[in-house]
């Protein structure tokens, strides 16, 4: 049985069309892949991203635990502040991507949905095996969350949520909303936009969507939904690693490009693994890639360069650039900028180079 | 979605219309839109020769990419150049503009075999 999201309702009443993500029944699109990831790049577009994980940690050892558990220092992070990083095993291998946010009295963890399960369990087994005394409290299912991601997202969003004008990118606060909806908000996203995201109880839901999509199905609507579709091609064009594609508990961060959200210097699980790997140097590293031509070079497509082969992890035709795009692990060797490359399609080799990440960045 | 009745179908959502001595096959309004927004159609060369029910070319979306099948043997004697430019066209105009390729059947009762639109819309569950 799939779970439902509290947005359920509005996703087929929208016309979303349905599929099975991690668990769930989620929008893949409403409209077009293509047409919402359009909007988001020129004006906003609101995703159902219930489906995250959302576990808050409180007690006596939840800053201990966390900075046991994630490759930053969270006891140099400030109080509103959210922060991106890794949940490693002790090989160095990546059990998660997440972003941690300090709160006054408690720490909230946003995780992928299809790592939450893996997660938990690592966290109890940790707790257990350390003896520490913190409590876990997983939310998912008691309450809802959304992001707004898009150029106009934010003068639309101050005007009902008057926190979101101040807030810095990564910062979030705790407000209500006419002394009756508490709800989260952070400056945070998956789209390579500006925006924000939203956690707020799950009975709030259908209101909370109500007053922020209104009038969506106008065409000079400036917040229309969004699938997980347009949020795959959006994190694609703005360089950013999905969980199950670009991450696996095969790979590490420093290989997949995320040294900047390692802190080395500190211990945690998997700290002694990836400080070998950052002195010897990956063998591979993950690498942005440019094809000639229209054809999408898919997750699995063997990348040919000049000392070696490697695998996509991610392709699709770029809405925004109009040109083929990729994410590969390649020999460490070829990853240099401007290195050629061919990509095989059944027997026909196209040509394609190492690009710049990310593809799109908001001007 | 309304099944055109002139033409015959294969499960895997191919169109097949006579049209005098030649079999023009595309794809249908319900692969296309299975398929979201398509972005390359890799489409046989003229001269190529076609078994029935083996593959013809492949289409791709942003979502996946998925092969091409011909109900039909001949040769391919033309295919529409305008979906190397505009591939989108398949998702807006799937019989008419959109078609794909235009095949010297090799035996034109092979038609016989295929679906008819009421058999594919009830195999597609439309």
């Amino acid at each position: 049985m799939l779970k439902r999201t509290p947005f359920y309702d509005f996703h087929v009443s929208a016309g979303g069309k349905l599929v099975e993500f991690s668990g769930w029944e989620m929008p893949i699109m409403y409209r077009s892949i293509v047409d919402e990831h359009n909007h988001t790049r020129n004006s906003g577009s609101i995703f159902d991203v219930s489906h995250m994980g959302r576990l808050y940690f409180s007690g006596p050892d939840a800053e201990k635990f966390l900075n046991l558990v994630f490759t930053r220092d969270v006891s140099v992070q400030k109080v509103g502040q959210c922060r991106y990083g890794l949940l490693c095993n002790e090989a160095g291998g990546i059990l998660d991507d997440v972003i941690v946010s300090r709160d006054k009295k408690n720490w909230l963890m946003v995780v992928n949905a299809g790592n939450r399960d893996k997660v938990v369990n690592h966290f109890h087994k940790v707790r257990h095996d350390r003896d520490l005394d913190f409590d876990l409290s997983d939310q998912t299912e008691s309450t809802a969350m959304i992001a707004l991601q898009g150029p106009k997202v934010i003068e639309k969003v101050s005007a009902s949520l008057e926190a979101v004008k101040d807030l810095k990118r990564y910062q979030f606060v705790t407000d209500s909303f006419m002394m009756l909806i508490k709800y989260t908000v952070s400056r945070t996203g998956y789209t390579g936009e500006d925006g924000v995201e939203v956690i707020l109880p799950a009975k709030m839901a259908g209101t909370a969507m109500k007053m922020l999509a209104g009038k969506f199905d106008q065409p000079e609507a400036i917040l229309k939904p969004a699938g997980l579709g347009a949020r795959d091609t959006l994190r694609l064009e703005a360089g950013m690693p999905l969980y199950g594609h670009e991450l696996s508990e095969d790979v590490d961060p420093i290989s997949a490009g995320l040294g900047w959200a390692v802190t080395l210097d500190k211990d945690f699980i998997g700290a002694e693994a990836l400080r070998k790997i950052n002195a010897d140097g990956p063998k591979q590293k993950l690498v942005g890639i440019e094809l000639e031509g229209r054809r999408i070079a898919r997750q699995g497509a063997v990348v040919s360069g000049p000392t070696g082969t490697g695998v996509v992890t991610s392709g699709t035709f770029s809405p925004t650039l109009q040109k083929s795009i990729a994410m590969a692990y390649i020999p460490a060797a070829d990853a240099a900028e401007g290195t050629a490359l061919t990509i095989d399609f059944r027997g026909e080799a196209t040509k394609a180079k190492v690009v710049k990440l990310p593809f799109y960045k908001r001007a | 979605m309304s099944i055109p009745t002139d033409r015959k179908y294969l499960k895997t959502h191919e169109w097949h219309k006579l049209e005098g001595d030649l079999v023009v096959i595309g794809i249908t309004q319900i692969a296309a839109d299975e398929l979201t927004d398509i972005t390359y159609v890799a489409l046989p060369k003229i001269g190529t020769k076609l078994t029935a029910n083996a593959r013809f070319g492949e289409i791709e979306s942003v979502k996946a990419t998925s092969d091409l099948y011909s109900g039909i043997s001949g040769e391919v004697v033309e295919f529409n150049d305008n979906l190397n430019h505009n591939p989108g066209t398949v998702n807006t105009d799937p019989f008419e503009t959109g078609w794909m390729i235009k095949v010297k059947p090799s035996d034109k009762a092979e038609l016989d075999a295929l679906m008819d639109s009421v058999a594919y819309g009830r195999s597609s569950g439309h």
